[in-house]
């Protein structure tokens, strides 16, 4: 047995990080529901003010801090990462785990910067600007050769590299010349986050593929042309697809044309899954006993249904119907947590290696019903809300959203199960990998001995 | 071609579409009273983007407010965030905030409508005004 090498404790604190995060994020997410349930309760000492940034940053940095890593353990079991420089690492997570904590008391405190998604005072994100530099410097420095790269490597390259050149354009608005028309700065704005939430995906997936890899024994799906060409058409999108956010701005008419038809490549993803659909299946079955395959598996299910909905809101014709509702909610949280939360878990089970275990399974299915009830209360909350947007008579905006109260009720009450269900995997994994980790460690010193 | 020629390739294409889409974005350069950018920061200070949506985005226990400017009034804007709602915090701003904050919603009412039933479908799926 192995003892786990020095290399890997950066990294793997990363992963812990995460996991508090993700327990913070989902207690506030869980308060954020309850406010919906309860109109004005906490209004004064916590409203939703605080609690929705609390409740979005903590699980974006919970995927963040995730992707970073999970890219950073494989980026050594792949090889490349000779000339790591571990102080440059250990300053790229102290300098993380503050600025986050601060960023988190800053909400708390109600000092905001207000912009959506990153709502913390602009100066925050001086020191995540500086410690994805360290990321990005590390993985290039790390590198020996670009040649004969697997695809995953560039995924993650283009993910790192995308990540801080979107960042900084989000922060255009502290310059006048940008934020003063509105119509600029929102453009401007939402170009920013569709990219980047492109670029975190570009890390996520590009694990899923090294996971898949390594599972298989096989580097033969991760150099061949179909994956190269999917990361082009990823890569296509990242770039070109962000103008589906804003349909309804009156902005450039380009932008949209260019969305729209962009985002329509996608369905070539969406027939390749239905095309592939057999074999898929043969291959779930012959790994599924396998902890983090079983976690990829739900990911590929939640690529489906999160795509369908996505192709569709990116039809403006309809997107003008689900714009502003909660079937964005949906859409978001159904792919932050259906497909980038179950790339974590497996990639958190294979790193942390989590032994297989039977209550890590109950929990996975209860985690997937309860996504599944969650995802759908929010659409049908959407379409009651586009209905109203849409009328030709509109009631008062309090009589519409008590219309919706049974709707909220059902995405509370499956939030409540779905976070239960998220802690409690994450709790086991955590712990198993603990257990294991020391029993190697003894078995090691017996056998010295 | 090879994969690195390819990524190089949409990089440069990426970066000038950039280039020309900030070019061509609408500028108020001199227009813009020095009220509108402060009210605008006093909404961003107070995250009234956290319950509200402007042109339907932000967060989703408020209404929209891209145009409750002109369909609401003055009025109902300065009594709203002096005093709140059941829901909505009241939010004690001093009398040139509120103005400011005011002009800053009088300005996103005039940069356009977001009301989805003044749009028009068109056959291609697209949608126009
Ligand atoms: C905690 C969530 C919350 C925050 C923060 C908030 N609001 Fe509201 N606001 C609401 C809700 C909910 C309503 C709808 C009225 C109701 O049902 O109580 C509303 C209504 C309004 C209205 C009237 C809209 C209409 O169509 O009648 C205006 C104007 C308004 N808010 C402005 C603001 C401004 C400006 C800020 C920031 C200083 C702000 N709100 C912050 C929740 C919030
Ligand atoms: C891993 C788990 C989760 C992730 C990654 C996640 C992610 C997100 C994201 C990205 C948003 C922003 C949505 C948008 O702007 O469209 C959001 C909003 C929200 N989430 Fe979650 N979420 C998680 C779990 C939960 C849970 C368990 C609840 C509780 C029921 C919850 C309640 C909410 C609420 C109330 C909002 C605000 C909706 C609004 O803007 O009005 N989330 N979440």
């Amino acid at each position: 047995m192995m003892v786990p090498s020095h290399n890997n404790i950066i990294p793997k604190s990363f992963l812990l990080v995460a996991f508090v995060l993700l327990f913070t994020g989902l207690s506030f997410g869980l308060i954020g529901a309850l406010q919906y349930v309860m109109p004005g309760i906490l209004k004064d000492g916590f409203s939703f003010q605080k609690v929705r940034p609390l409740h979005v940053s903590s699980v974006v940095f919970w995927i963040i801090f995730g992707a970073i890593g999970t890219v950073l353990t494989y980026l050594q079991e792949h090889g490349t990462a000779k000339n790591y420089s571990h102080s440059l690492l250990k300053l790229q997570f102290v300098i993380f785990v503050i600025t986050v904590a601060a960023i988190l008391i800053s909400y708390l405190t109600g000092n905001f910067g207000g912009r959506e998604y990153w709502e913390f005072p602009p100066y925050l994100a001086i020191p995540l600007i500086a410690g994805w530099l360290l990321f990005l410097i590390n993985f290039i420095r790390s590198v020996s050769s670009f040649k004969n790269q697997p695809v995953y490597f560039w995924m993650w390259l283009t993910g790192i590299f995308f990540f801080l050149f979107t960042f900084l354009e989000s922060y255009l608005w502290i310059f006048p010349f940008f934020a003063e028309n509105i119509i600029k700065d929102m453009t401007i704005q939402w170009k920013s986050y569709g990219s980047m939430v492109g670029s975190w995906n570009m890390l996520i997936y590009g694990s899923g593929i090294f996971l898949m890899d390594k599972i298989s024994g096989s580097k033969d799906y991760s150099k061949s042309k179909m994956a190269f060409g999917l990361y082009f058409l990823g890569l296509f999108n990242l770039m070109f697809n962000w103008g589906h956010h804003i349909y309804t701005l009156p902005t450039a008419a380009f932008v949209k044309y260019i969305s729209y038809a962009v985002s329509m490549t996608e369905l070539f993803i969406f027939g390749k899954i239905i095309y592939d659909w057999k074999s898929s299946i043969t291959t779930a079955q012959k790994y599924f006993n396998r902890q983090s395959y079983m976690f990829m598996v739900a990911a590929d299910a939640w690529v489906f249904l999160t795509l369908s909905l996505a192709i569709c809101m990116s039809v403006p014709a309809i997107n003008l119907y689900t714009h502003g509702t909660h079937i964005t909610v949906a859409h978001t949280m159904g792919a932050t947590i259906g497909i980038n939360s179950m790339l974590l878990f497996a990639f958190a089970s294979d790193i942390l290696t989590a032994p297989s275990s039977k209550f890590i399974r109950i929990w996975f299915w209860i985690i997937n019903i309860s996504l599944f009830v969650f995802w759908i209360s929010l659409i049908i909350a959407g379409v009651y809300k586009s209905i109203w947007q849409m009328s030709a008579v509109q009631q008062p905006f309090g009589n519409m959203m008590r219309g919706l109260h049974p709707f909220f009720v059902i995405f509370f009450i499956s939030g409540i199960v779905l976070a239960t269900g998220l802690v409690a995997v994450s709790v086991l994994m955590i712990k198993r990998s603990f257990v294991r980790a020391t029993a190697s460690r003894n078995d090691l010193i017996a056998n010295v001995q | 071609m090879n994969k690195g020629k390819i990524i190089w390739l949409m990089v440069i294409l990426f970066l000038s579409y950039t280039a020309f889409l900030y070019a061509s974005l609408p500028s108020d350069s001199g227009i813009i009273s020095t009220s509108v950018y402060s009210g605008k920061q006093i909404w961003q200070k107070n995250n009234c983007g956290s319950c509200h949506q402007v042109y339907g985005l932000g967060g989703y226990l408020g209404p929209d407010l891209t145009n409750v400017y002109s369909t609401k009034g003055e009025t109902v804007i300065r009594s709203l965030v002096q005093y709140g709602t059941s829901v909505m915090p009241s939010f004690k701003l001093d009398e040139k905030d509120l103005n400011d904050l005011v002009m800053y919603l009088k300005s996103v009412d005039a940069s356009g409508k977001s009301d989805p039933r003044s749009f028009k479908i068109n056959y291609d799926g697209s949608i126009s005004q």
